[in-house]
């Protein structure tokens, strides 16, 4: 971890609370759900992180408290730092405020939350589904989900398979 | 070689309506320009000076289905795409072909999950798959010269 | 998704178009998914006044193949074919990122000399890419003879892909702990065969294009965007560049040994399309340089890790050792565990920052495998610079953004 880092989790942690963890020289700091904006804008104003690089999530189902952790990933072009965020969330309908206010980018990495994970992220400007058809049923990247996994055909199985294989009209 | 040797010294030829209909058919192929993925790349390379499909008379991509009669299904199709797919399929005049390119078109490929469609032989019929992942474009000429022969067998019944 | 709902429903787009639109006042126009100029299965809804672009509003997800998904349910090992279909125009780059993830995820060595054939293969790659851009943006533009001339080239570099790897274009060439096998002896003349004719080729672009004033009508003074409003927007790569900042990952965070090169990182000041075409124009000749460099020092000695919890024997040792065989039995049938936490890789591909976010459970599978691509961030900033814009010149922002659909839907 590089030293310049230092001081923003040391800020991170008197300002928010933030608990602070390092993984093969990357660190990561944990906040709560409600602080995350206020983060944001202090990383980007006093810290100079003015680069929102990524945002994603992980399903950590069957567990509940916290189900999700919302990852986001800041860059300080200027020091060259990155910082991984990481905010927990409770339950299978969990809410994120939005960050497009801070960070514009935020739009469709946000909308790309709610249509893989479902996470409903609150004060968005456009939330609607973004890469699934807007009339999807389910969050394909929640790990309850199924892999949609179809039956491979073989010679042995062809004809069985063949029958109930969609067909067009022409 | 070919029709003067038939021809003699007569001036005539005769042959059936059906070989010249086909014969005519095979001879102005005109693909619909309609990439989806990885494959596209490769149908692009098969119409670039390397390997030349122009040399066979199916060079002449048409961005509008109402132009073409043969549909490239050069990708995976997702299901977002699957009904955008049958529209430009229905859009295209009778006769029309379909050529399905690469392992995803064909079965799915490599991506048996919930977003691809296990084949694109479930929404559009398929006259001639090609595999590979992506096909060599020689694999795609080879493919469409396929289908020309496939052509030349068509009857007035299948027509109809 | 059924057909009518590609319709357009004002109602739920009510948000996005000017009221203009609700009286008719304004057209809606449906651009794409099957358009040639939207370099894939791009929708773009647009609001037209007249030929004036008032909003355009993208839709993507039309090859969403549900990777991430998929690569869960896969070894680290195995789930690397899924990296090269991502961004099929960068498929070593992609690999790339994958292996140095899984690299850096279960700390794993890279012999030098794999790193600097990695480091070759990435540059031809970027190479080939420019080239399908170069070749697939004049063409929107209407000059057809470069696509013919940019495909050419193309071709000499998958000749030499297909030399080393077996396969053209989806080469997984590149393996956790180093290369899938030696590169052959033909490969150090064939690629110096290729940087040594290249540059004259580059040469016969820009005379086609820099003095060609219907090029220069059609890309100078559009789709401007600041070094401000594309850091905020997340904007990376050459699009970036083309905005005034050398801003390169390469040599930011060097990864694979990049830091023993000498290249520059190419920037204009415009930051319009032509701007971000003059970067990558500029970059071909950087990364021959690249290139050269590394043909030059080329190390000898192993390609891949000797480290056989992660790496395979080679087959030569399974006649002989029971200790390789156990070893090649574990890895192929179960694969190698990682630990239980994350790291984030970032490496440079030819449209921008191509990060991997990768996750292990202490299993053999990844937990959680999400990839932040390029061309997703940054077609975000489109409706924004397209805004005020004629059809047309829409065809060549879209062109100097340089998306792959592959890349934006995943």
């Amino acid at each position: 971890m590089k030293a310049e880092l230092q001081p923003v989790l040391d800020a991170l942690q008197s300002a928010f609370g933030a608990h602070i963890s390092e993984f093969r020289e990357q660190a990561k700091a944990t906040l709560a759900v409600e602080h995350i904006v206020e983060a944001a804008r202090t990383l980007r104003d006093a810290h100079g992180f003015n680069m929102l690089a990524g945002l994603s999530a992980v399903d950590y189902w069957p567990e509940r408290q916290p189900r999700f952790h919302a990852v986001y990933e800041f860059k300080n072009i200027a020091q060259k730092l990155r910082l991984e965020v990481r905010v927990p969330l409770d339950g299978d309908e969990p809410k994120l405020p939005t960050l497009s206010e801070v960070f514009p980018n935020a739009n469709w990495h946000e909308r790309e939350l709610w249509d893989m994970f479902g996470i409903h992220v609150t004060e968005h400007p456009d939330l609607r589904r973004i890469l699934m058809p807007a009339d999807w049923v389910g969050h394909p990247l929640r790990k309850d989900y199924p892999l949609g996994y179809e039956e491979v055909q073989f010679s042995f199985n062809f004809k069985e398979i063949d029958q109930r294989k969609p067909r067009p009209q022409d | 070689m070919g029709l003067e040797q038939k021809l003699g010294n007569m001036g005539i030829v005769t042959t059936t309506l059906e070989q010249v209909v086909n014969w005519s058919r095979t001879r102005a192929m005109w693909p619909m320009l309609f990439g989806l993925a990885c494959c596209a790349i490769e149908m692009m390379a098969s119409q670039g000076a390397d390997y030349d499909a122009s040399r066979f008379g199916m060079e002449l991509m048409r961005a509008s289905p109402r132009q073409a009669d043969l549909m490239i299904v050069a990708g995976r199709v997702s299901r977002k795409m699957a009904p955008v797919l049958r529209r430009l399929y229905d859009q295209m005049p009778s006769p029309k072909w379909v050529v399905s390119m690469g392992d995803c078109a064909s079965c799915g490929g490599v991506f048996n999950n919930y977003a691809i469609v296990q084949g694109v032989d479930e929404i559009v019929p398929v006259d001639v798959y090609v595999a590979g992942c992506p096909p060599r474009p020689e694999a795609l000429i080879h493919g469409i010269m396929t289908l020309h022969e496939k052509i030349k067998g068509e009857t007035f019944k299948d027509w109809a | 998704m059924t057909i009518s709902q590609l319709e357009i429903t004002h109602d739920e787009l009510k948000h996005l178009v000017s009221e203009r639109a609700q009286t008719g006042e304004t057209l809606l126009l449906n651009m794409g998914p099957q358009h040639p100029s939207t370099h894939g299965v791009l929708r773009l809804l647009l609001e037209l006044d007249g030929e004036i672009v008032v909003n355009c509003i993208p839709d993507i997800g039309f090859l969403h193949t549900g990777i991430e998904k998929n690569m869960e349910a896969k070894t680290y090992e195995k789930a690397e074919v899924m990296t090269d279909r991502l961004d099929y125009l960068n498929t070593m780059g992609n690999n790339l990122a994958y292996c140095l993830a899984v690299e850096k995820l279960v700390d794993l060595d890279v012999p030098e000399r794999a790193q600097a054939i990695r480091v070759i293969f990435a540059e031809l790659q970027r190479i080939a890419s420019h080239l399908v851009w170069l070749g697939t943006h004049a063409l929107d533009l209407a000059a057809m003879s470069m696509f013919f001339y940019c495909l050419n080239q193309r071709e000499r570099i998958l000749d030499i892909m297909e030399m080393c790897a077996g396969q053209r274009m989806m080469t997984t060439y590149f393996r956790p702990g180093g290369l899938w096998r030696d590169v052959p002896a033909e490969f150090v003349p064939a690629v110096r065969a290729f940087i040594d004719s290249f540059p004259a080729e580059v040469d016969l672009y820009e005379g086609l294009l820099d003095k060609n004033p219907i090029f220069l009508d059609r890309t100078k003074g559009i789709g401007i965007y600041t070094t401000e409003e594309g850091i905020a927007w997340g904007i990376t790569g050459p699009s970036l560049r083309g905005s005034g900042i050398a801003y390169d990952l390469r040599k930011e965070e060097p990864y694979s040994g990049y830091e023993q090169y000498d290249f520059e990182v190419c920037t204009e000041e415009a930051g319009d399309v032509y701007a971000r075409y003059r970067v990558r124009m500029r970059e071909f000749r950087e990364s021959l340089k690249i290139v050269r460099q590394a043909l030059d020092k080329l190390p000898g000695g192993a390609v891949r890790s000797n480290n056989r919890k992660f790496v395979p024997p080679p087959r030569a040792e399974l006649g002989e050792s029971m200790e390789a065989v156990i070893h090649h039995f574990k890895l192929w049938t179960e694969g190698f565990p990682a630990p239980k936490n994350s790291i984030y890789m970032p490496v440079e591909s030819p449209r921008g920052e191509l990060g991997v976010l990768l996750e292990g459970d202490g299993g053999p599978k990844p937990y959680r495998c999400h990839w932040r691509t390029p061309s997703f961030v940054n077609l975000q900033i489109l409706p924004k610079i397209s805004k005020g814009c004629y059809v047309a010149d829409l065809v060549a922002i879209i062109g100097s953004i340089d998306i792959v659909l592959g890349d934006t839907d995943r």
